[in-house]
């Protein structure tokens, strides 16, 4: 019955192969609100994958469902800080409003209430992805209990307060940078003009320019082993698949600068021979997609993107990958997974992406906010990156901060400035009495108000067993619930966990179900967080794993009595 | 590059040529690690990490079964530290999934000591008895998701691309695309995904027929009239 509209869409697919799958799959979700047998059947012959492993895919994916689904399914984040902001209320409201249960079709086959992980809208928590048959996914925030489900209306630019002099120059979070505001791509320019790709290499290396993304890896490193390795065609792939709760600078920086990263993407590309890039951006930006999507089209018709770059033998191809809702897809490996059109599990490493990366071949792999500086380090050079930060901090670097402060915001901070002074001279001030702040994401560190001066270096957080993370920081006060704030990152880490090794398979169920308990715990609770935080920190297959039960790992150092049953000594 | 490789393990040193596993190489000494997803007929993907050991004191430890030994490493295929990861696997494992005919798993937690009762109120995976065809049984609720059969179908051997994987995580089950029954599926029923199923997951017909008391006749009459979810269904509804 949905056939002559399946042909319509499979059109563009016909031969293309697997790699083709996610947008297909995206294709049909947008168009049916789910994808059905019929839908699957006619993918599989198009572009010759198995209908089992089709199956296996949309099932993996938040975003996807293989049944009908309600024509506007409405998913509010009960992360950590949507929690704290309300989320809960919103979710008993919408349902009580359309006389629903959680995750129930109204009759009429109008509405579904859902629940989701962090949206990057901590800033305007709480928030909440609207999915409407026919159309693409937008969010909204805040969403108030007192919505009114039939009237949400897409919110046209979340006003982020946004600080910052250089990433973030002139920005207000109220307006896109158009081509005609950002200028001619200047460091391409210099780079295929002077430079030539080792000397952007040598101007990035100079820079000691660390990677944002959370593995602080040095990008040089990278940028040279994929330049040297042998195996053609060579792919940058920038992850935008930011996930992590209380993350949302890459949103920023999309929504807001993206030129800029487009120009680091080009920079990458010519610096390591590539003539392909993609740019992987989570299912749940949509607006991040798009407007990334306008900036290409505008470089690729003033020359700077496209066939023979500024004249030049240089090409590069830029294509946008939409994700399906999945945290594991920001594991670089899982990444490549998802966009060669299989489940997103991530690989064994080695071999790693420098060699082995998409479809096999040298891969360089970037967060969003490195490749964003690029362009200046290549423009100025990599002195001028070390003007800012410490010697092993170098350049400005970007955080999220969210929670209880008074202006909740990205700011691009000098590294070296202490947590106090963020909180109390960039975000106006802890709102009542601090109790602790998360740092680095839901895979970070709590620390306590004793730590506040620690100074926000990668050196300086690891001294105290911290991390950077992802650049999240989120602030709680002490009206706030640390086991309520455990509960939702177990339910978090549970839920993103892609289950390939048993350890983070099993340990994220077993991790969550104690924690949903931790107000009446069990004797020997705090012995079982230990053995499964341990067991999944040293022995996970992947990164998730590794870091699912840090922050309940920190909190049991911290608050040794936070399990402790009623008359049992601590 | 040289085309061997020396190491210790277990305080003993072994040279071996360059790409052997560690999981080989321990064998070859006679020390037996672990293992529940390996097999020497699939793929490896380190999936279970019964296999870990401690290489060099390192942060991580590494899955034996995929890591290839380096020069002049030091590995501890059991110590404290191996332990506790591979008792606390195999309790989680324990608490989910019914493991009373994987003889393997039994032995092993006997020799990690595990505590069978370690995660009270532990949710388990439980799933209906599927008897859709006249030669298996799948039952997923003993299933501890080694990939083995899901493998065997496809690349690993024959091809056939009948069974992956549903859902994500802990709630991850193998199934048929939109989980129709077996005959309805590419299944060829060359019998390789039971063969290779370390559990009591999969079984033959006739031998889960004969465990439960069933008769030759009995057997091959159900065999006749599979038992399908769908009619269930169609009942329900």
């Amino acid at each position: 019955m949905d056939s002559p509209s399946i042909t319509e869409i499979l059109t563009p697919y016909q031969n293309r192969q697997r790699e083709a799958l996610l947008p297909a799959l995206w294709d049909m979700q947008t168009a049916f609100g789910y994808i059905g047998p019929e839908a699957v059947r006619r993918i599989s012959h198009t572009l010759h994958v198995p209908e089992a492993d089709i199956y296996g895919v949309i099932s993996f994916y938040s975003l996807f469902s293989a049944k009908p689904t309600a024509e506007t399914v409405i998913r509010v984040c009960t992360d950590p800080v949507c929690g704290l902001a309300g989320a809960d209320e919103v979710v008993h409201h919408l349902c009580r409003q359309l006389n629903v249960h959680h995750d129930e079709i109204t009759p009429d086959g109008k509405y579904a209430v859902s629940h989701t992980t962090c949206l990057g809208l901590c800033d305007h928590a709480p928030a909440a992805l609207i999915s409407q048959r026919g159309h693409e996914e937008f969010a909204v925030a805040p969403v108030s209990p007192e919505s009114n489900v039939l009237e949400l209306q897409i919110t046209p630019l979340y006003q982020s307060i946004i600080r910052g002099d250089i990433l973030l120059k002139g920005v207000d979070g109220t307006h896109v940078e158009s081509l005609a505001d950002y200028g001619d791509y200047l460091a391409l320019h210099h780079a295929i003009t002077t430079l030539g790709p080792d000397g952007v290499i040598e101007q990035v290396e100079k820079s000691d320019l660390i990677g944002r993304g959370g593995a602080a890896f040095p990008t040089a490193t990278k940028w040279k082993m994929t330049r040297q390795a042998a195996g053609q065609p060579k792919y940058v792939v920038c992850n935008a698949d930011e996930s992590e709760p209380g993350t949302f600078k890459d949103r920023v920086l999309m929504e807001t600068r993206p030129h800029l990263i487009l120009e680091g993407v080009a920079l990458c590309a010519f610096a390591i021979g590539a003539t392909k890039a993609y740019l992987f951006v989570r299912g749940e930006y949509p607006e991040s997609a798009w407007r990334l999507q306008r900036a290409i089209d505008e470089a690729t018709h003033a020359g700077l993107l496209g066939e023979n770059i500024l004249g030049s033998d240089f090409s590069l191809d830029i294509e946008i990958r939409r994700g399906g809702g999945a945290y594991i897809c920001g594991e670089e490996t899982a990444l490549f997974e998802a966009i060669e059109g299989n489940r997103g599990f991530p690989r064994i490493k080695p071999p790693y992406p420098t060699t082995h990366g998409l479809f096999q071949k040298p891969t360089v792999v970037n967060n969003v906010e490195t490749l964003s500086t690029i362009p200046g380090i290549v423009e100025h050079s990599g002195e001028w990156f070390k003007q800012w930060g410490t010697e092993k901090s170098t350049g400005p670097k970007l955080v999220s901060v969210s929670g209880h402060v008074q202006r909740p915001g990205v700011y691009e901070i000098n590294p070296g400035l202490t947590l106090r002074q963020l909180l109390e001279d960039f975000c106006g001030g802890v709102i009542g009495n601090l109790q602790t702040v998360l740092m680095g994401g839901a895979a970070g560190t709590f620390l306590t108000p004793d730590q506040l001066d620690v100074r926000l270096t990668f050196e300086d957080l690891r001294a105290i067993r911290s991390t950077f993370g992802s650049g999240a920081i989120m602030v709680f006060n002490e009206t706030a619930d640390l086991r309520d704030i455990l509960r939702r990152l177990g339910r978090f880490f549970k839920h993103e966990s892609c289950g390939k090794c048993f350890p983070c398979q099993l340990g994220t169920q077993r991790q969550m179900e104690i924690l949903e308990r931790a107000d009446t715990p069990l004797i020997g609770d705090r012995e079982r967080l230990r053995d499964i935080g341990l067991t999944m920190t040293e022995s996970s297959l992947c990164g998730l794993g590794q870091t699912a039960a840090s922050a309940v790992l920190s909190a049991l150092e911290k608050w040794p009595d936070l399990f402790a049953v009623k008359g049992q000594p601590v | 590059m040289s085309d061997t490789v020396t190491l210790t393990i277990d305080g003993q040193e072994i040279t071996v040529p360059a790409g052997t596993t560690m999981l080989e190489a321990a064998a070859q000494l006679g020390i037996e690690v672990p293992v529940i997803c390996y097999h020497d007929a699939t793929t490896s993907n380190g999936l279970c990490r019964v296999c870990v050991v401690d290489v060099n004191n390192g942060r991580l430890l590494q899955a034996a079964c995929v890591t290839a030994c380096t020069n002049g490493t030091k590995v501890e295929t059991r110590n404290e530290r191996v332990e506790r990861s591979r008792r606390t696997i195999l309790e989680m494992l324990n608490s989910g999934v019914d493991l009373q005919h994987a003889p393997t798993i039994q032995t092993l937690m006997t020799d990690y000591d595990v505590d069978p009762a370690r995660f009270p109120d532990a949710e388990r995976r439980e799933h209906a008895l599927l008897d859709d065809n006249p030669f298996y049984v799948r039952d997923y609720s003993q299933c501890v998701l080694c990939w083995r059969c899901v493998q065997v179908c496809a690349e690993d051997a024959q091809y056939t691309f009948a069974l992956t994987f549903d859902g994500r995580g802990f709630d991850t089950h193998i199934a048929t695309a939109f989980d129709i029954p077996m005959p309805e599926s590419p299944c060829v029923f060359c019998g390789q995904c039971v063969g290779v199923c370390p559990t009591g997951a999969l079984k033959p017909k006739i031998q889960w027929g004969m465990e439960q008391g069933m008769t030759p006749e009995q057997i091959r009459q159900s065999t006749r009239q599979p038992r399908r979810r769908q009619q269930v269904e169609i009942e329900e509804g």
